[in-house]
């Protein structure tokens, strides 16, 4: 490669020829190019990082800050909020030091193996009766829509207390604020602002009338230690987890679905042998190629990734999916593995703020292909692979439509 | 075999917990790993190995000469 190649700004995100596979570039990037100059949607320049040993530190190093509402840090979009990682609420939960550490833990308790383990079998119920639903509809359908999008905000929405008749809505508005290029930006501020209007007031109804859930928790613990949350960082947490947990889990169902129809066999491995379902969920997660923006972070001092150094004010984006597929970190990376194991992927990111709802996303992910296995064992696509597409826009990558027969 | 866990790097992720839970718990006030095996039997050295290598914030460490 010419040092010509390497000065050229490649635009990002990346676009992929095919749904489910990864862009040539990663594979050039990852031997050649392993911290890229890139231009994102606003206009303005990051870092893109892609080998896994890389991303993994960066992930995991505190100088890699998401301080990216400084002001020389990169916008992503050209929007005025600059997208759900420059906005104004995400400086509300406390990000680094014992600040977020007391966060976290007020309310990593809430996301606990065990607990999660304890929601099977309601997560199991809501599966059934949306498969139900689907298969009273008929098929051709589209598990995406039936299936994929609505359980996930069925399940955190129980979490947070939010009534079931509001489910549709919240599953709008996650889309709208995670949304970088397809909505306008009033549409995208209007939609943060209805949003924030209805968790003010959620919030305040649980103040006034606790519940068995995880707000009325939080706020229940404020009152006895004098050390919880204020309202500000309640709401932060209340639209944080609605939107994390979201489109996330339901583009992942739809994903993870579409890989293991696209060929076949892995469907009927599963079936001869469902005890493969948890190293398959992994195994999707970690080669999942459509898995969205990645994670931006942001460096107040100067730093070095990878033998590269990185002056101060730098944005860097790491692409955890593109590390996923490093073949320095994993045997025959470009092979779907449905008993690989250790799984050590980043698709939950790594460190300090790994996701925080990743055994949520891992059990419902598990009960929804356990369910799938049992109920439509005939489950096929009903359409060539080549025709899924990619939504495109989004910081959760996802599929347009999972179109299926049984 | 001999387990070690770091409290102060754990990140509550619980994938021990699903791998191990003979080995591994989690404190029902923060969600911080607890060890309940510091030297696990031998069927489940696999199981505890996996934990130490999939564990995101490399909270645990694990002696295969104790």
């Amino acid at each position: 490669m010419s040092h010509g190649d390497v000065q050229q700004t490649l635009s990002y995100p990346i676009p992929s020829e095919a749904a489910l596979e990864p862009p040539a570039e990663w594979a050039r990037l990852r031997q050649e190019c392993p911290v890229a100059k890139v231009k994102l949607p606003s206009g303005d320049e990051a870092k893109l990082v892609t080998r896994y040993e890389d991303v993994k530190q960066v992930l995991a190093d505190p100088r890699f800050t998401r301080q990216l509402t400084a002001d020389d840090a990169a916008r992503l979009t050209d929007s005025e909020s600059g997208g759900v990682f420059n906005s104004e609420m995400s400086k509300i939960i406390p990000d680094h030091g014992e600040g977020h550490l007391r966060w976290r833990r007020l309310v990593g308790k809430w996301f606990t193996a065990k607990r999660m383990a304890a929601l099977r079998p309601q997560m199991a119920a809501i599966a059934e009766q949306l498969i139900d639903e689907m298969v009273e509809r008929g098929h051709p359908a589209d598990l995406k829509a039936s299936l994929g999008f609505p359980l996930p905000v069925y399940v955190i929405c129980d979490m947070l207390g939010v009534p079931a008749d509001d489910r549709d809505r919240f599953s709008r508005w996650s889309d709208m604020l995670l949304n970088l290029t397809r909505y306008t930006s009033e549409e995208s501020t209007a939609a943060q602002m209805d949003f924030f209007t209805y968790m003010s007031g959620h919030v305040a109804a649980k103040r006034a009338e606790p519940g068995d859930d995880l707000l009325s928790e939080l706020i229940k613990q404020s009152a006895v230690e004098g050390e919880g949350l204020s309202d500000m960082e309640l709401l932060a947490t209340g639209i944080g987890l609605l939107v994390a947990g979201h489109e996330t889990t339901a583009n992942m169902i739809g994903k993870m679905v579409s890989m293991l129809l696209a060929d076949r066999t892995r469907w009927e491995a599963l079936l001869a042998d469902p005890s493969l379902v948890r190293t398959t969920v992994e195994e999707s997660l970690r080669f999942d190629a459509n898995a969205g923006f990645g994670l931006p972070r942001y460096l107040p001092e100067e730093a070095e990734i990878g033998g590269t150094v990185l002056p101060r004010g730098t944005t860097v984006i790491c692409s955890m999916a593109a590390a996923n597929r490093d073949e320095g970190a994993f045997d025959n990376a470009g092979e779907m593995d449905l008993r690989r194991s250790p799984n050590p992927h980043l698709a939950f990111g790594s460190g300090a703020h790994s996701c925080l709802g990743q055994s949520l996303a891992r059990t419902e992910l598990q009960v929804v292909l356990e369910v799938l296995l049992r109920r439509l064992p005939t489950l096929e696509l009903a359409v060539p692979v080549e025709d899924l597409k990619r939504v495109e826009g989004l910081i959760v990558g996802g599929l347009a439509e999972v179109p299926v027969r049984w | 075999m001999k387990v070690t866990v770091d409290e102060d790097k754990c990140c509550g992720a619980g994938q021990c917990v699903l791998l191990a839970p003979d080995v591994f718990d989690q404190r029902e006030d923060d969600g911080i790993v607890v060890l309940l095996d510091a030297a696990p039997p031998e069927e489940l050295h696999a199981a505890v190995r996996e934990a130490a290598a999939v564990c995101p914030a490399a909270a645990i460490d694990v002696d295969e000469n104790a």
